[in-house]
């Protein structure tokens, strides 16, 4: 009989081999489904995960997709490290775009340089206050975060929806919910000339290495990774903890906020209903995958990022539904979270013990 | 409202509680079991799409309620597989099932958007169904909804009377008691865990079977979690499962009702309401932490190693 044995120290090593051997069943998965469709497996990974990047535009998509993922990661590992189970990512990343797009066709008729820059402020204001709103609910409230955020997602689409086929809505779009396109000062620069990569992506980075110094070099990191771990020795040493959740969520807000707006002022150029493709969702699973370390969550944003692409590509090239994607990431997942669990625990393998006398 | 306006409103309310009553009693068992299992959404769309194929494949509307619980069970273990024999995260394992089932869902189901079937008719069950007011709302309903009462009636009673719904507490509320009592805890979790599959199975097969009988993307649209919010509104007690339910599904049709009595706000505005109820009633409950504290099964979210 197999059973398991909590191991006396974590092992270090699974801690990183665990998110390889996730990806490699998810590969092995992946091929069973292809058998099972009746598609060369081969074929349908080499279109998945080789095909995409075969020229300098398939990188620049890569970044592209890799900027909003690494923005709402960024701002989730601060929370997932405090304990708090945020999942409110693609609302705040929602209100983000909403509300930068309602700045940048407000001044759609400026040209001065401080436009851009008020659009973005606009957009993480709205992130930061829609994620606020959750920790506050959380703190004063008591109410479990995570129906909370998942309710706000649902309130943040809806008013979103709302706004495209109102408020916002060009009237010249015959009839199409989506706003009219955005003046050139409210546009982010490009990184490479001739593809859509903006420098959203620098943001995406930057954020990444801000979240790895937080947690590594600061007061407040220190904190909010004691609140996690232990929120009694938290409460003993006298740390806000109140303050800090409200700090997390703002945080994460704030960034997942940034990401919907460099999407709207970046390859969209208007607000559209599809703005995001589950960003502030896959984020969750970057996270994991990332082992909430800066470096770990560049390299799983850009797996991330690469399903995506991989699965468009499936669609086109294999005609295989798109959906092949979310499949994909919630396997993925998944694989993680079984690979995980051989952190804490080792396999022994043993004789069935004899059956207790009187067992019920 | 005349009197037709109100029974039709009360009828709609039952027909839009019930897929929330099925889930959230699932969901009920399992957490008095110690489980929380945050899959509910990903376990009910799994339901919905495997349901709707099942039953367009085999014409038969019994054999794909039959195989949207087989298929809620089946999510279900997976995540059993993670939440109790691999002791992972139960709020992680959830969440995995829940992107996993959306993702799978809508790849399985890919094939059949926009399709629709002929779905459960209205069953009027004489004489009952004569009565003033209720003969409409609770007697001339479909089949499912009669189901749904009755595995409320038989929850009740498990949970209540019986040796097994004893057990089943013992092991929520204290794992290791349970243990030294000779009752094997993972067992009893797992099925409880299962059942809560089979009732999010049930719950998205009414969905996509009976309350609109087509399958889209996401189709659930959040109910998993609205039940998530109903178990703790119920105190994780199923009479006031039943009770919040039909709360939720009244505010669910709230912009139905709105429109009807000439709200000309926009339909988007209106489709927040019932995600707004949900966070309202959440911070009316959770206003008193220990009220909340006092009814919640002591080992939830923990998970349990037996020490042999």
């Amino acid at each position: 009989m197999l059973s398991l044995e909590r191991r006396a120290v974590d092992s270090r090593a699974m801690q990183w081999a665990s998110p390889l051997l996730a990806l490699i069943l998810t590969i092995i998965t992946g091929m069973g489904i292809f058998l099972a469709l009746g598609k060369d497996p081969v074929e349908g990974l080499t279109f998945f995960f080789l095909t995409p990047l075969s020229d300098k535009h398939g990188w620049a998509e890569l970044g592209l997709k890799m900027a909003p993922l690494l923005l709402c990661a960024a701002g989730l590992t601060i929370c997932y490290r405090a304990k708090l189970w945020n999942i409110g990512a693609e609302g705040h990343f929602l209100m983000g775009a909403l509300w930068a797009s309602a700045a940048a066709l407000q001044f759609s008729d400026q040209s001065g340089p401080w436009v851009l820059p008020l659009v973005l402020i606009a957009g993480m204001v709205a992130g930061a206050a829609w994620a606020l709103l959750a920790g506050v609910l959380k703190t004063q409230f008591h109410c479990n975060e995570i129906l909370t955020t998942i309710m706000l997602n649902y309130i943040a689409l809806n008013l979103l929806l709302y706004a495209v086929h109102g408020p916002l809505k060009d009237p010249y779009g015959f009839g199409f919910p989506q706003s009219e396109m955005f003046a050139a000062a409210a546009l982010l620069p490009k990184l490479i000339p001739d593809t859509r990569l903006h420098i959203g992506l620098l943001f995406g980075l930057l954020a990444a290495v801000a979240v790895g110094v937080l947690f590594a070099r600061t007061f407040i990191g220190f904190q909010l990774k004691v609140l996690g771990q232990d929120e009694r020795a938290a409460a003993f040493a006298g740390f806000p903890a109140k303050r800090l959740t409200l700090l997390a969520f703002i945080l994460a807000g704030g960034l997942a906020g940034l990401a919907g707006a460099s999407e709207v002022t970046g390859p969209l150029g208007q607000l559209v209903p599809q703005v995001s493709p589950g960003y502030g969702y896959t984020a969750i699973i970057v996270v994991f995958l990332g082992r909430m370390q800066a470096v770990g969550i560049v390299l799983a944003a850009a797996l991330l990022a690469l399903t995506f692409m991989g699965g468009e590509m499936l669609q086109i090239a294999m005609a295989l539904p798109k959906a092949i994607t979310g499949l994909f990431q919630g396997l993925l997942l998944f694989y993680l979270l079984t690979c995980d669990a051989f952190i804490h625990y080792r396999i022994r393998i043993r004789r069935a013990p004899k059956a207790v006398a009187g067992e019920a | 409202m005349d009197a037709v306006l109100i029974t039709n409103v009360l009828a709609a309310t039952v027909v839009a509680g019930t897929p929330l009553l099925l889930v959230a009693l699932g969901e009920l068992v399992c957490e008095r079991s110690g489980v929380l299992n945050l899959g509910q959404e990903g376990m009910m769309l799994m339901g919905a799409v495997i349901g709707f194929i099942a039953a367009t494949a085999t014409g038969s509307l019994a054999m794909g309620v039959l195989a949207a619980m087989l298929g809620g069970v089946l999510m279900a273990m997976l995540f059993a597989l993670m939440a109790i024999t691999l002791a992972a995260n139960q709020y992680a394992a959830g969440l995995a099932l829940t992107i996993f089932g959306i993702g799978l869902s809508s790849f399985v189901g890919s094939g059949f958007v926009g399709q629709s079937i002929d779905g459960f008719d209205k069953i009027a069950i004489p004489l009952l169904s004569d009565i003033p007011v209720i003969g409409q709302v609770l007697f001339n309903q479909d089949l499912l909804v009669y189901a749904s009462l009755l595995i409320f009636v038989l929850v009740f009673c498990f949970l209540k009377y019986s040796r097994g719904g004893l057990i089943l507490r013992a092991v929520g509320e204290s794992p290791e008691a349970a243990n030294a009592n000779g009752l094997r805890v993972l067992p009893v979790r797992y099925m409880a865990v299962a059942f809560g599959g089979a009732m999010a199975g049930l719950a998205g097969a009414y969905l996509s079977l009976a309350y609109t009988p087509m399958w889209t993307e996401n189709m659930t649209a959040g109910r998993g979690w609205i039940a998530l919010a109903l178990v703790v509104f119920a105190t994780w007690k199923p009479e006031r499962v039943l009770l919040g339910a039909y709360l939720f599904g009244a505010a669910s049709i709230l912009h139905l009702v709105l429109q009807g009595l000439g709200w000309n706000s926009s339909t988007e505005l209106l489709a927040m309401l019932p995600y707004v109820v949900t966070i309202i009633v959440l911070v009316l409950l959770s206003w008193n932490p220990a009220r909340t504290r006092l009814n919640t099964p002591l080992s939830i979210g923990q998970p349990y190693r037996p020490s042999k």
